[in-house]
């Protein structure tokens, strides 16, 4: 297996899914010339052609319109918005058309449609270069919501995506793009939608995760290895469907459960993992279910203070956890 | 005994007597439909109806000048006549105004006249409006890139036209130069909201010239006149040469739906005059001017079409209604809900 970082992996995997299957093709801004801005796609237009890797106008609903149509004509097209900060135009088309295509057509037309956008902070990316979207998207039914945090895991999960039947939402963690290498499995790889991933096991305590908090959490972790506290780590990995069997498999093993995320914390996915926690192990726990998320302001400022104090850092995940365990 | 022709025109490229006579079928055919639709709710029987009254001449009128089984459809919820006239049968239509399990465009989810036919290639449309429109420019799109000799026709109101969406749609159409006819049917009102303060422009067509390919008008209420111009705009689509847009001058001859109350926005002589341009009459005319047509033949086709109707009426109410489990159906393909 060859060392890769998140983004070689994403890379190789829309490469290897071109490469194999006609009906696939990519559409979005820059990324055909430019080759998108972070260079995931550079070469892809010389090499498959311009009516398979399409620059389109800068006009996010109908990225997504144009390819939910031909998804239902039978393609497999893979939309890219450029920043998740710009997804909110094709709101609608995500949201009340390609979510509800099959159901209200009674399964007579589908929507196997992938939509791939970087989001997440640590890059200076100020209001609208660095937000979460995962807490507006996961709420319906639908769609898919995917957020991988390793190399490996991106490629699985982005083959599971193209071979999905319906519309999958792929968050790629921007800060993960060049930061996190770890060895890809060579060939088709495949990753099953809706399964955990125990990142480090441990018995006293729980963190439930994902995206680059998994690799925050990890480090946190080791770090307090060496004060005695062994915790486990939970990269969610896919956040809807959501495996709510190995969080309060994990919750029951441990009794304390810290949940970290760098999104909003009112309404974020962290409510959605305590809800499941307290519905179905609420007496197995030994301490309140803890958060430890993105503060209830509207983004992170481009200040590096503010990017700072916005984002869970590997300190205050420990910090948190240290807490937890005093409990 | 049909009478000795008045007029002795030659008939449009690609329109037989036999074609005339079954456009003239369709329209009576959906007249009765949108009736029985408006009856049966007030009748409190179904809880809602929209109509397509004063619409039947444009949309039979694409929907012939397309191929069946080799064209697209991405219609609107006002397009009853062209449903039809694509191979929808009352059967069918009436299933979905009952809301019945066996509805096949939706099962009883969506509201009437959401059309999904896969195998006749109807595509799935939502309520929001213009969004459909992006679908189609899709639908197109795929057809270009796999070097299908289909085209799509997609259609939608005045005041879709306001959307971002639809600029959007036009806009990348253009661009690539996909095999699309994008039909307005502009009745002048969107509810209750009439075209001037929908837009600045005189005439919706205007708007193609922004994204570089024609806009073209046509007498809506005039089936052969609207098949013409739609059966160019698809040549012209069938043979590389792009999108057009065809504006359909038609009108709304009742409310926007049997929940709406035009006389709230709308004067009486207004609706008045507008019944005076319904286009069945006036195509009858135009079929007996030519002696294609007479008034037994007009007795015996609304005579069959309102049996066809009761036929499909009895036959949807006696089906079954959706039950609690189809509620969970359909909503992935595989996999748990959450």
């Amino acid at each position: 297996m060859a060392t890769k970082n998140l983004l070689e992996a994403v890379r190789e995997t829309l490469h290897d899914a071109m490469a194999s299957d006609e009906r696939v093709f990519i559409m979005g801004e820059d990324v055909g010339a430019r080759g998108n801005v972070f260079l995931i796609t550079a070469g892809f237009q010389e090499e498959f052609g311009r009516e398979r890797i399409i620059d389109t106008p800068l006009a996010e609903a109908s990225i997504i319109g144009v390819a939910i149509g031909a998804a239902m004509a039978g393609l497999r097209p893979i939309a890219e918005i450029q920043f998740a900060d710009f997804i909110y135009p094709a709101f609608n088309q995500i949201v009340g058309e390609a979510a509800k295509t099959r159901y209200r057509s009674a399964g007579g037309n589908t929507c196997p449609l992938v939509i791939r956008t970087p989001y997440g902070g640590g890059v200076r990316g100020a209001l609208s270069h660095s937000v979460s979207i995962e807490a507006l998207f996961y709420h319906v039914p639908g769609l898919r919501v995917l957020a991988p945090s390793t190399p490996a895991d991106a490629k699985g999960l982005l083959t599971s995506a193209i071979a999905d039947e319906d519309p999958v939402l792929f968050l790629e963690h921007k800060r993960t793009y060049r930061l996190i290498k770890g060895e890809v499995p060579e060939g088709r790889y495949t990753v099953p939608i809706g399964k955990a991933d125990i990142a480090r096991a441990g018995k006293d305590l729980s963190v439930i995760t994902y995206g680059l908090m998994r690799h925050f959490a990890v480090e946190a972790a080791e770090k307090i290895a060496a004060e005695g506290i062994d915790a486990e780590v939970v990269d969610l990995r896919s956040i809807r469907p959501m495996d709510r069997e190995t969080i309060v498999a994990s919750a029951t093993k441990t009794r304390r459960v810290l949940v970290v995320h760098e999104d909003n914390k009112f309404g974020g996915v962290g409510a959605e993992i305590s809800a499941a926690i307290a519905e179905e192990a609420l007496f197995e726990l030994d301490a309140p279910i803890k958060r430890l998320c993105g503060p209830d302001v509207p983004a992170m400022g481009y200040a590096k203070e503010y990017e700072e104090a916005f984002m869970p850092s590997p300190d205050r995940i420990a910090d948190a956890m240290r807490e937890l365990a005093r409990f | 005994m049909k009478s000795e022709p008045k007029v002795r025109a030659s008939l449009p490229e690609g329109l037989t007597p036999e074609r005339l006579l079954e456009m003239y079928y369709y329209m009576v055919l959906t007249r009765t439909c949108d009736d029985r639709g408006f009856a049966l709710n007030r009748q409190g029987k179904i809880p809602f109806a929209a109509t397509c009254q004063g619409h039947e001449a444009i949309q039979v009128g694409a929907a012939f000048a397309l191929r069946r089984g080799v064209d697209w459809l991405v219609p609107y919820y006002r397009d009853t006549c062209m449903a039809l006239s694509f191979g929808v049968t009352p059967r069918e239509q009436l299933m979905c105004l009952f809301a019945r399990k066996g509805d096949i465009f939706s099962s009883g989810r969506q509201f009437p006249n959401h059309y999904s036919v896969p195998d006749r290639q109807i595509a799935s449309i939502s309520s929001i409006i213009a969004a459909h429109v992006t679908h189609a420019v899709g639908i197109a799109l795929s057809i270009k890139m796999r070097k299908q000799p289909a085209v799509v026709l997609t259609s939608f109101g005045e005041g879709s036209t306001s959307e971002g969406e639809w600029h959007e749609a036009l806009n990348f159409a253009g661009i690539h130069k996909v095999p699309i006819i994008f039909l307005c049917e502009n009745n002048e009102y969107a509810i209750s909201v009439h075209q001037s303060l929908q837009m600045g422009v005189k005439n919706v067509a205007d708007r193609a010239a922004g994204y570089g390919f024609p806009g073209v008008i046509c007498d809506g209420t005039d089936p052969v006149q609207s098949y013409e111009t739609v059966r160019d705009a698809v040549e012209r689509a069938r043979s590389g040469g792009g999108p057009t847009l065809v504006e359909a001058k038609c009108y709304r001859a009742m409310s926007h739906t049997s929940d709406d109350n035009q006389l709230t926005y709308r004067t009486q002589d207004e609706i008045e005059a507008v019944k005076t341009r319904d286009p069945i009459p006036r195509f009858e005319n135009w079929l007996k001017e030519r002696g294609m047509l007479d008034d037994d033949t007009i007795a015996e086709l609304k005579a069959k079409a309102l049996r066809d109707v009761n036929d499909a009426t009895d036959w949807a109410e006696a089906q079954e209604p959706p039950g609690e489990r189809d509620l969970y159906t359909h909503v992935y393909g595989s996999g748990p809900l959450s």
